[in-house]
């Protein structure tokens, strides 16, 4: 590049090469950058607004018209959000749900995946597009009867040193990480995809050895698949954490919400007059470990997008 | 190693005769041999737990649902068979046909503009420009965040006195919109609210034009084609097969809107202009118990899913362009 300057620049041109070079500097490096970075702005305009609010005081925030930045930066806000609602609790919910959702989803998905993938079987290929069709059914259309079945499917409660067993999986972190265990046809997708392309060749030579398909799994083509397995945990994370509609469903108890419902509170606490500063401190609280996720894992979140868009 | 090797030659010589005969009798079961129903087995027992969780929680409450749809039932007595009659119920459940419709509209407005838009940004993302992996982060970034807590934000950013909208809508002397009040413009608020999360879909528009192959933009440079007719005549029909992907899932997605909707008014709002399909089905079952009604609102989804993608495969057979090769 450092190289390719000078030589367009070399020719002693009159004004209108000048000219016509400028207007390359100005078509290639500026007009891009203009547009890129107000498609920036406008689709980071809402979190700007939600940070502004989130650090008003009351009276600024009952100013019309609006002002557009704080002029009293009141950070107190933070905690006071956290208080008005149960915040840590919904929090230690919202952090439990996920964390198993992640572990069952990394599990069972390469497992799956490997069914799918590393070994011939009669029948494989039909099963599998069987298991992508399921991606059409929408979650909605089953809500009904998982919640009357969910009711009623007993779970395990230790009273002391003996195990027992209630009635019922309502009320409970069950319905919503337990499907996850037994994997999830979109992801499962992704990892067979990513499972194609490491070589037959090395696990052919694993088989010749004698090793066995768990261990093939597990010592050759895990250590290879790490990249899918983060994207699929992430996924897995984003999707526990940001669920409404099951949260919604399954947990009636308020000791039991996530921050998903629980973040309603606001609404119904005082139908008139939300206090949209403490929301709005609030759902950024939500949202950071979102974004300190995205910023730690931007190349395998870009990495399991792309993965599924291979054909 | 290479004793190894010879053992299993020695016994292939030694053995075959004997080994075809025996399989051929005994082991061709299913009309299958003994090394096909042994990978069957291995096969089977790995997707064994997506197996499991298929027949428990999707085929098992999709055909619950379907013998539910048949009966009334409240979840705590005994479904009581009614035929039909939940289904011709739906004929005459004037909020059925109100929130078919509003459904119906968001979809066919979200979808389209949202393809528009994840190409639109996919080119942004596309540019050379050195920082651009910035950009393309900003622009994701949102997609990854929880509806929920962005429908929040969406409302303090449109609300009548405090928002930003209104505030700049108003110094531009436009006149005074209500947006997530007044019922003709709740759903196209919720439009736009969905192009926030367009950056999902333009990473995979991404992946696509990175896809394409130079020489074809060189060689139709090299017969005077300008910047547009390139757009059209090389980017767009290689793209086809990515903006079908993508109008598929983004139906599924749209016909299913309800965390937005159900945050931005619980009841549906003024008019009941953000009553969607699934609000209405999340009612029936969960607020007024009727399990029967609701399971046949959730099989007619199914179906106008189903039926919707069908039809847009179909129709994309004419306008996707396949590589022949």
């Amino acid at each position: 590049m450092a190289k390719a300057v000078p030589m367009t620049a070399a020719p002693p041109a009159a004004g209108t090469a000048r000219k016509s070079q400028r207007g390359l500097v100005i078509r290639e490096h500026v007009v891009p950058r203009v547009i890129l970075i107000v498609m920036c702005a406008i689709f980071l305009l809402p979190f700007y607004w939600m940070l502004t609010i989130a650090l008003k005081t009351n009276q600024e925030l009952g100013n019309y018209p609006a002002t557009l930045y704080p002029h009293d930066f009141r950070w107190s806000n933070f905690k006071d959000a956290t208080e008005v609602f149960p915040f840590w609790r919904f929090l230690s919910n919202t952090t439990i749900i996920t964390a198993l959702t992640v572990v069952g989803s990394a599990i069972s998905n390469p497992i799956i995946a490997y069914g799918f993938s590393r070994i011939e079987w009669p029948g494989r290929d039909k099963i599998f597009y069987l298991m992508l069709a399921t991606v059409f059914v929408p979650y909605p259309v089953l809500i009904v009867a998982l919640f009357d079945i969910f009711a009623r499917l007993p779970r395990p409660v230790l009273d002391g040193w003996s195990l027992g067993w209630e009635k019922g999986w309502i009320n409970t972190f069950l319905p919503l990480v337990v499907p996850f265990f037994f994997g999830n046809a979109f992801w499962i997708f992704l990892m067979r995809q990513f499972f194609m392309q490491i070589s037959p060749e090395v696990t052919d030579a694993a088989r010749i050895d004698g090793a066995n398909d768990l261990r093939i799994l597990f010592q050759i083509i895990l250590p290879q698949a790490v990249p899918a397995v983060l994207a699929v945990s992430l996924f897995a994370a984003l999707h526990a954490w940001n669920d409404f509609l099951g949260p919604l469903l399954y947990l009636q108890q308020e000791s039991k919400y996530t921050l998903a419902v629980g973040l309603t509170f606001f609404q119904s606490a005082s139908q008139f007059d939300i206090q949209y500063n403490l929301l709005m401190a609030a759902a950024a609280l939500v949202i950071v470990p979102v974004v300190a996720l995205f910023l730690l894992f931007q190349r395998s979140f870009v990495g399991g997008v792309t993965l599924g868009s291979i054909k | 190693m290479t004793h190894a090797k010879g053992d299993t030659i020695v016994a292939a010589v030694a053995v075959p005769s004997d080994q075809t005969h025996v399989e051929f009798h005994v082991a061709r079961r299913f009309g299958m041999t003994r090394k096909e129903r042994r990978s069957l087995g291995i096969g089977l027992l790995f997707i064994s737990p997506w197996l499991i969780g298929f027949f428990v929680f999707l085929l098992y409450p999709l055909l619950y649902t379907l013998r539910i749809s048949f009966t009334r039932y409240s979840g705590l007595r005994d479904p009581v068979w009614i035929g039909w009659g939940n289904y011709e119920r739906m004929f005459q459940d004037e909020m059925f046909w109100k929130s078919l419709y509003n459904t119906l509209y968001y979809t066919c407005l979200a979808v389209p503009i949202g393809v528009v838009v994840a190409m639109v940004l996919a080119l942004a993302m596309n540019q050379p420009v050195r920082e651009v992996g910035l950009y393309r982060a900003l622009l994701y970034l949102p997609s990854v965040l929880p509806v929920f807590a962005v429908t929040f934000i969406y409302i303090a950013l449109l609300d009548p006195n405090k928002g930003l909208v209104t505030r700049v809508w108003g110094s531009l002397g436009l006149p005074h919109i209500n947006w997530l009040g007044d019922p003709q413009y709740m759903k196209i608020a919720l439009v736009a609210l969905a192009q926030l999360g367009a950056g999902q879909a333009a990473l995979i528009f991404l992946a696509g034009l990175k896809g394409i192959p130079i020489t074809l933009y060189e060689a139709a440079m090299l017969d005077g084609a300008g910047t547009w007719r390139k757009f059209w005549n090389i980017t767009v029909p290689l793209m086809t097969p990515v903006i079908l992907y993508d109008l598929i899932l983004g139906l599924s997605v749209g016909l299913q809107v309800f965390t937005q909707a159900y945050i931005i008014a619980p009841d549906g709002g003024p008019g009941n202009a953000l009553s969607f399909y699934v609000l209405h089905l999340y009612d029936n079952a969960f607020r007024y118990s009727q399990m029967g009604y609701a399971s046949a609102m959730a099989w007619v989804l199914f179906i106008i899913t189903v039926v919707l993608a069908l039809v847009v495969f179909r129709w994309s057979r004419r306008w996707v362009h396949y590589e022949t090769s």
